[in-house]
Formats: C-alpha cells, structure tokens, sequence
C-alpha cells in the first residue's frame, strides 16, 4: 500500500468529538442493561444483570477473571447474543438495532484484535474503510489519534514488532478514531507495565474529561478502577454485588485500621487507649495492637504521646485505609487476586482477622 | 450501502496485503500443486496415451486443468477458512465490531480468495504450457476464467461454512484429510473419471469439482467428458448455494 502522506493540519488532540445527534438519542442512559443474561451450556456467565449508565460517565466493572465483565462486554458490543433480557447502548437494541449499537461504540478488546502482519497505520487505515471513511478523512483521524498516544513515529512498523504497550496505545486509538459515543476498554492496561498503564491512564481519562466520550471499562485492577472511574459496580459470579462511587464503597468499609507493634507494655497502653473516645475498637493479637480510627493519620501523634506516658514500647506502627480490594473481599468473600504490594497485604491480613 | 463498499474494499486490500507480504503462504500454496503438475507430467510423459483419454491429447493437456482445479480447491478452501485464523488471532472481533452488514464482509472475503485463487491458478496455466501443454486460445483462456471463478467461489464459501462452525483450528487437519483430498482424488483431475468403478464414479457427480475441471478441460483444451453447459449450470448452482450457506452461517456466527 502506499505510504499515507502525513496531512499538515493537524489539530492537537481530538477535535468536537461527537457530530449532532438526534434529540432521543441525546436523553437518557448511554447503556441500560435490563435482566440481561448469558448462559454458555450450563453454565450462567452473567446473571440477570440490571444496570444503567450515564452519558459522559467513566464506569468501570470490577471482578475477578470469570466473573463476567468481558462476557458483559461482548453482548453490549453485539459479539454475542443475550441468552435472556435486554440491553440498549446509545438508545439502540444490541439484539436487534446491531448496526446502529455498532456505529455508536468504539472496542478495545482484552485479547489483542490487531493484524499483526499489517502496519499500525494499516490497521488504522482498515479500521477507517469498515467506518465508512473517506480518504482524507481518514488520513486526518489517522494522524490525529496517532499523535494522542504517541506512535507517530512507530506507524509504518508492522505490528508484529510493538510491543505490549504500543500495540494496546495503537488499540484504544483505533477505538477512537470514528469518535464513538461510547468507548469499551475491556482490560485496557492488563499486563502492561506501571508507566505504560500510568499513560493508558491519563490518555483514558482526557477522552473522558476532555472530549466526553462516555467510557466503559473492565478491570481486576482494583486502583485502576479506584484511580479512573466514577462509578464502580462490583461483579460476582455475573452478578452486580455493589455499585457506588469509589469513594463511598471504600466509606461503608468504615474506618482506618492503625496497627502497633508493641515490643512491651501493651496491656497498660489499652487501658490507656480507652479514655480515647474516637477510637472506635481495640484488637489484640501476636504482640500487635490494631485500632480502628477515623482519620487515623491526624491520631498517631496523640496515640504516641499516650504509649510514651503509658510505658509502652512501641517499635513500628501501620495504617491502613480501606481499599476497593476491602471493599470487594467484604461482597464477595474473596480476593480478586494475587496481591499487589505489602501494604495490600497487610490490608487483607487485617481484613482476616477482623473477619475472624 | 457506500460504507459496505468501502468494507469490501478494504477486506479485499487487507486479504492482498498479507497475501503478498507473507512470501512463504504465496510459495508454500503453490509448491504442491506445481509439484503434482511437473511430477505427474513428466512421469507419465506428454506423449503417453492413457486410456479414457482422447487421442490427440497429451497427458499434461490432460492434467494441467486438472492442477488448476486443484490448486483453486486448495487455495479457495483455506481462503474461506481464514476466518479460522482470524478467529484465533483475534482480528476477527474487529471486523465483527464493525457497522457493516455481514454479507459484505463476506463478499469481501470471497473477493480476496478469488483474487489469490485465479492468480496462483493462472501461474499453474503457464507452468503447464511451459511443461508441454498446449497453447489455449484467448476465448477458450477466457472462458476458463468464468470457471476458474466459480469454483473458487464454491469452495470459498464450503470454507466459511466450516470456519463458522468451528471454535478453534483442532478441526483443520480432519477437514483437509477426509474433505479436500476427497475432493480432489475424486473430481477426475489426475486421470479420467471412467477409470473408476461405477460406485465411485457416481460419487464423483456429487462433487462440484467435478464439472469445474469438466469445464476447464472443455475451455482449454477443447475436450470434455460432459457437456460444458451442463458442468457450467451444475457449478453455478453449487458456487450460490455454497456461498449463500458459508453466509448465512457466518451472519450467525458468535465472536467469543
């Protein structure tokens, strides 16, 4: 193919992002699902599931592997066929308005849905075709979203040669280029390293923010979907177990959980704690005192002073704060999966024993 | 209705794209029939009558419509259960994804195997001439064209069918194993049909192959077992319901 001629009006960014749309199509929920369901065989991948989403919100579907997000996924972008129920995107059935759902959405999906025989740019340049656009209308989107995640440079490799990171860029670029109403990133950073998933990050949240593109995401990652979105529905076993923002899941967890490792006198010191009306409880085990606290940070310096009037030798303190991985163990009685770093851990030891 | 001509455009291109930047399928597709073709030909010789063959005709007259059969089953099957690979490598989600009627990106599909199949076909052509066939005349090249097309057309469609139908490539072996060697063995490409007992011959009229070679002999060298106007209704009809079921099996097909 011939090479493409880089077009010089490139606009920074994304120009006006949606064309007018018709006044239905303009009210209501981006997404509404109602009973939708899916069952492979036996098997009941998603379960009755009733949700609506707004037009410009960033929602993320939070669960395990298998819980049911890609399947979700895949009826919303007409992939697959709902077993039972019913689901709108953008005003359109996806069982029976296929064509309008897939003119309104953009797919990254999570398994690479690349041809990695082919050039980025010819990716892009196939992606334009099958949206119906023109040649230089297609060669504008193309520089553009190019130039938003940063492979100009990298166009005319084959794809075959990116790496994880570039391939998944040039993913949600082609999902942007015929400036969808609604964007589906369906694991949109799995396995991909920390700086490459902090740029998939900003590069999400600008199409949200800035071009209001209603966004879609599926995550195990339970920052991800702390750091991105606004609200959060937690699946389980295809089924939603809660749905809030990311702030108040992680509040109806309650209260921070500062732990002391007390090398001697711990007993005096919970007597002395007790005077304290803002600390809510005290757990002792194994030499470690753990106390739930609000606001825990702003408490330490007192609870210090009060150890040192005690006698009590404290050798190393901890403080928790609730995560959405708290929040997702106390719904579904399990961890979504193996643990990030040692202050998660910790978190999960804690939430155990509280538990216990 | 112009986004689904671009469509079909643009799969076509896709289908060129990598048909020639994958150097070894191009070669690696071609190898085996042009080997059946020198082999056979030089083996049994030009002059060399067989029996059931009209006298007159060489073998490798005989045996290069045969090859042409051959190669365009071969390439035109794997055209059509391409989808398979797609499939695999996950780029067949972005084409599903698509706004574009199903039937375009069948038809864009078809349009890249046909593309392919009637070029490797055409190289088999002037491979046999080179090997000692005789020269066709332009109307009888052009009419083999006609066939040439229908029976990629066919057999691209038989392989969508199955690439629809299928999850996963465990099936792929099975299918050229107990359907496409079958197929060819059985269509009189090698040596004519009435070298076969009646039991098999029969089974040789219920498979499309049959008249395209039929009809491609009849085209280029201007002999034929049965009537060109019969190989060329009985293929026409194959080459429509072939595509219309690869179609209509793809429009149901699920992206997992």
């Amino acid at each position: 193919m011939a090479r493409i001629e880089k077009v010089n009006d490139i606009t920074s960014g994304i120009g006006p992002v949606h064309e007018p749309q018709p006044l239905q199509a303009r009210d209501g929920a981006a997404i509404s699902m109602h009973g939708l369901t899916k069952r492979f065989g036996g098997m009941t991948a998603v379960d009755h599931i009733d949700l609506e989403i707004k037009k410009g919100e960033l929602f993320g579907l939070l669960g395990a592997n298998g819980a049911g997000k890609s399947t979700i996924i895949k009826m919303l972008t007409t992939m697959l066929k709902p077993t039972a129920g019913e689901a709108r995107v953008w005003g359109h059935d996806v069982a029976k308005e296929r064509n309008e759902v897939r003119s309104s959405i953009g797919v990254v999906f999570q398994d690479p849905a690349v041809d990695s025989m082919l050039t980025g740019r010819e990716n892009l340049d196939f992606h334009g075709r099958m949206y119906g656009m023109d040649g230089p209308l297609r060669q504008k989107r193309i520089n553009e979203v190019l130039e938003l995640v940063d492979l100009t440079e990298k166009a005319d490799i084959k794809m075959k040669d990116y790496s994880g990171g570039m391939q998944r860029r040039l993913e949600i670029a082609r999902g942007l280029m015929h400036y969808p109403h609604v964007l589906f990133l369906d694991e949109p950073t799995l396995g991909l390293d920390a700086q490459t998933r902090r740029y998939i990050w900003q590069y999400i949240r600008n199409m949200n923010k800035e071009k209001g593109v209603t966004i879609i995401l599926t995550t195990h990652y339970m920052e991800e979907a702390d750091a991105l979105c606004d609200h959060v529905a937690i699946i389980d076993r295809g089924k939603i177990v809660a749905l809030d923002t990311p702030s108040n899941l992680k509040d109806m967890i309650g209260s921070d959980t500062v732990s002391l490792e007390v090398q001697s006198g711990a007993e005096a010191l919970m007597l002395c704690l007790r005077s304290f009306p803002w600390i809510k409880s005290t757990v002792a085990a194994n030499g470690i005192l753990e106390l739930m606290v609000d606001h825990a940070q702003s408490r330490i310096p007192e609870i210090m002073q009060e150890a040192n009037k005690c006698g009590a030798t404290i050798t190393s303190v901890g403080l928790h704060k609730p995560t959405l991985e708290d929040v997702f163990l106390k719904y579904t009685g399990r961890k979504i999966r193996e643990t990030g770093g040692a202050a998660s851990l910790m978190g999960a030891m804690m939430m155990h024993r509280r538990r216990g | 209705m112009k986004q689904d001509l671009y469509a079909i455009y643009s799969i076509w291109l896709r289908e060129m794209l990598r048909f020639f930047r994958l150097k070894s399928r191009l070669f690696g597709s071609i190898a085996s029939p042009f080997f059946f073709l020198a082999f056979l030909g030089i083996g049994f010789g030009n002059g060399a009558s067989m029996p059931g063959i009209p006298s007159g005709v060489g073998y490798v007259s005989f045996l290069t419509p045969g090859i042409i059969g051959m190669t365009l089953l071969f390439s035109a099957t794997f055209a059509g259960l391409s989808v398979l690979w797609d499939r695999e490598f996950g780029f067949l989600k972005e084409i599903m994804v698509a706004p574009v009627s199903r039937i375009a990106i069948v038809l864009g599909r078809t349009a890249g195997g046909l593309t392919t199949g009637i070029l490797q076909a055409v190289i088999i052509l002037v491979s046999g001439i080179l090997l000692g066939m005789t020269m066709p005349s332009l109307a009888g090249f052009l009419l083999s064209l006609v066939f040439m097309i229908l029976i990629a057309a066919t057999f691209i469609g038989l392989g969508l069918a199955f690439a629809s139908k299928m999850e996963d490539m465990s099936g792929f072996s099975l299918i050229m194993n107990f359907l496409i060697f079958p197929l060819f063995f059985l269509s009189g490409a090698l040596f004519p049909l009435d070298r076969f007992p009646a039991a098999i011959k029969a089974l040789a009229y219920f498979n499309p192959l049959t008249y395209g070679v039929d009809g491609l002999r009849y085209s280029l060298i201007g002999t034929s077992a049965l009537s060109p106007v019969a190989d060329f209704g009985i293929l026409g009809v194959s080459c429509v319901a072939m595509l219309f079921l690869g179609a209509y099996l793809f429009e149901t097909t699920e992206v997992r």
